[in-house]
C-alpha cells in the first residue's frame, strides 16, 4: 500500500517566553490543542513522533497526556528536529503501517547563544574553546561571502528583519510583536559582522503539534485537510559549506538545502513558480536570502530587487515566513520546523487571520536547516 | 621561562622551528582533510598520508566575533576583559580551506580575497604558567 498523507489537525502553544510552564508542559498544551482541531482523543492516535533539544524526551508527555501504550519515538536532529519528527511520521502512515498519528516538538532554551558540544558533533575540544563554536560565526561568514558574490546590500539584510518583526506583529503566536524600522535593524549593536542584533534569532520557548492521517479518512476529522506533497530530509554532501566544519574543501558542492528542495519539488511534482507561500529557515536576515535562492524560488543575486520590491511580503508575489519566521519567533529547536508547517495549514486553510496570504493559497512550501548541515523541506496542499 | 604547549596534539607540527598545520590527504582521490583525520570525508577511504599546509593563502570570507562566547570557549577572558576577534577561513593552495582566529579584529581592515598566513601565538596562560598556543591567520603586511 502507499497511502498519501493528510494533516488534520495543528495545535500550538505561543513562542517566546513562558515563565509558568516548562517546555514539556507547552507540548502537552499544543498536543491538546491539535488533538481538539481534529476533533479526536489522545487514545484514538495510533503512533506519535517527537522532539525537543533541551526539555526532555517527547514521549515523556504521554505522562501529561495519557499512557495508551503506543509507539512513540523521540527524534533529535538539530535545527531539523521538527522537519525529521513529520517525516517519520509521514513515512509511518505511507507505508501504510498505521492510519492516525501525531507529530510534536516544543523547547525551552536559555537565553543567549546556544552551547554547542565539540564532542558531540566529532570535532576537537580545541575547536570550542578558540571560539569557533558559534552558529552565528557560520551564517555571518557565509552571508559575507554572498553579499560579496551576488551584491546584496546591508539595507536588505536589515529589511529582511524588518519583514519578519511586522508579520510577527500580525500573529498572535508570535514572541516579537513589534514593528522595527530598518533604521533601527541596521543601527543596532552588531554581533557578528555584517549582521546586527535584530538580524538574528533568538533561542526561545514554544510548542507544536500536528495530527496526520491516511488522506482517504482526512474528511472524518477536518473539512480543509492540507495534503502533504513532499517531506524530504538530506544531510551534508562533501564540498558544501556548513555550519561547524574546521575546514572546507576547495571543491563546492550544492548544499542540503539544495538537495532537500530539488527531491521535494519532483515528489511533489511541482515548481517553485507553483508555490503561494514559503517559510524558510531565518536563524538570520542572511540565512533567508539565501535560502531564496537555494531553494530554487530565485536565481543567486535576484534577492537584492525582490527584498527591495516587497516581494516577500504579505502581499508580495512570493510572501515568506509569514508568521514572522524564527526572527519574530525565536526558536525553540523541537518546535521550530513545526511552527513553520502550523503556520503553512492556517495559511492554506486560509485562516490565519491578520497574517493571511491574499488569494486564496493552494500550495505551501516549509524549509528547516540545521547543524551540522541537515535540511528538511515540505511541500503543502490544499 | 614558561612552557609553551600547544592547544592540541595533532593540529600543527610543535615544538617546531616552523611550524605547520597538518592536514591528512586521501591517497585514493587526493583530496586534504584539515584537522588531519583517519579516514577520507570525500571518498571514505582510509588510506590517507599526513602533511603540512602551505603557510599562506587568501581569505574566503570572514566575521568578527563581537560577544563573548560561552563554555567550551576558554580563553582565560572575562566579560570585563573580552576584546572582539576575527574569524575567517583561508584558502590555502592545493589544501582546503581553513577556519581559523584572525590576528585583525578591525572589519575596515579585512577584506576577502586578501592576503594572509598562519601564525602561532599564545592563545591562553594556564594557571600553572603555561601558555597554550594555538594558530592564527594574519594579513600578510605590504600585500
Amino acid at each position: 500500500m502507499d497511502m498519501d498523507v493528510a494533516i488534520v489537525g495543528i495545535g500550538i502553544h505561543p513562542f517566546g517566553r513562558t515563565p509558568g510552564l516548562s517546555g514539556m508542559q507547552q507540548g502537552a498544551v499544543a498536543a491538546r490543542d491539535a488533538l481538539k482541531d481534529a476533533g479526536i482523543e489522545w487514545k484514538d492516535i495510533q503512533f506519535a513522533f517527537g522532539g525537543s533539544a533541551s526539555s526532555g524526551n517527547a514521549d515523556a508527555l504521554s505522562n501529561e497526556l495519557g499512557l495508551t501504550g503506543i509507539p512513540f519515538m523521540n527524534v533529535a536532529n538539530g535545527c531539523a528536529t521538527g522537519g525529521s519528527s513529520l517525516i517519520s511520521a509521514y513515512n509511518t502512515i505511507k507505508s501504510g503501517l498505521f492510519d492516525l498519528g501525531m507529530v510534536t516538538g516544543f523547547d525551552k532554551h536559555d537565553r543567549g547563544a546556544f552551547d554547542a558540544d565539540p564532542e558531540a558533533l566529532g570535532l576537537g575540544r580545541w575547536y570550542g574553546e578558540v571560539g569557533m563554536m558559534l552558529t552565528t560565526q557560520f551564517f555571518a561568514m557565509k552571508i559575507q561571502k554572498y553579499m560579496h558574490q551576488y551584491g546584496i546590500s546591508k539595507e536588505t539584510l536589515a529589511r529582511v528583519a524588518e519583514k519578519a518583526f511586522l508579520n510577527g506583529s500580525l500573529n498572535p503566536n508570535a514572541w516579537r510583536r513589534q514593528p522595527v524600522s530598518v533604521e533601527e535593524i541596521a543601527g543596532a549593536m552588531m554581533v557578528n559582522d555584517p549582521l546586527t542584533k535584530y538580524m538574528f534569532c533568538a533561542p526561545a520557548e514554544g510548542g507544536v503539534a500536528l495530527v496526520l492521517c491516511r488522506a482517504d479518512k482526512a474528511r472524518q476529522y477536518t473539512d480543509t485537510p492540507i495534503y502533504l506533497k513532499s517531506a524530504v530530509l538530506k544531510s551534508r554532501r562533501y564540498g558544501s559549506f556548513e555550519v561547524f566544519a574546521p575546514s572546507q574543501a576547495l571543491v563546492e558542492a550544492e548544499g542540503p538545502t539544495y538537495d532537500a528542495a530539488k527531491a521535494a519539488f519532483e515528489m511533489a511534482g511541482v515548481g517553485p513558480a507553483d508555490i503561494d507561500v514559503m517559510q524558510l529557515q531565518d536563524t538570520e536576515s542572511g540565512a533567508e536570502i539565501m535560502h531564496m535562492a537555494e531553494n530554487g524560488f530565485c536565481e543567486h543575486g535576484e534577492q537584492e530587487h525582490l527584498i527591495q520590491s516587497g516581494a516577500t511580503r504579505i502581499d508580495g508575489s512570493m510572501p515568506v515566513n509569514t508568521d514572522g519566521g524564527c526572527l519574530a519567533n525565536g526558536e525553540p529547536i523541537g518546535a521550530s520546523g513545526l511552527r513553520q508547517v502550523y503556520e503553512t495549514v492556517l495559511q492554506l486553510r486560509h485562516a490565519a487571520g491578520d497574517h493571511q496570504v491574499p488569494g486564496e493559497p493552494r500550495l505551501g512550501y516549509t524549509h528547516v536547516y540545521g547543524a551540522p548541515g541537515i535540511s528538511a523541506v515540505t511541500i503543502l496542499q490544499r | 621561562m614558561n612552557n609553551r604547549v600547544a592547544i592540541t596534539e595533532g593540529l600543527f607540527t610543535w615544538p617546531s622551528e616552523q611550524p605547520a598545520l597538518l592536514a591528512s590527504r586521501c591517497n585514493n582521490c587526493g583530496i586534504a582533510s584539515f584537522p588531519a583525520g583517519q579516514s577520507c570525508m570525500a571518498c571514505s577511504g582510509q588510506d590517507v598520508s599526513l602533511e603540512e599546509l602551505p603557510n599562506r593563502g587568501t581569505l574566503w570570507t570572514w566575521t568578527i566575533q563581537q560577544f563573548m562566547p560561552k563554555p567550551p570557549y576558554a580563553s582565560g577572558e572575562t566579560m570585563e576583559t573580552f576584546k572582539p576577534y576575527g574569524v575567517g577561513y583561508v584558502e590555502l593552495p592545493g589544501g582546503v580551506r581553513v577556519e581559523g582566529r584572525l590576528t585583525e579584529s578591525d572589519p575596515a581592515k579585512l577584506a576577502i580575497g586578501m592576503e594572509m598566513e598562519v601564525v602561532f601565538e599564545t592563545f591562553r596562560t594556564e594557571e600553572n604558567g603555561d601558555e597554550v598556543v594555538s594558530f592564527f591567520f594574519k594579513p600578510v603586511a605590504g600585500a
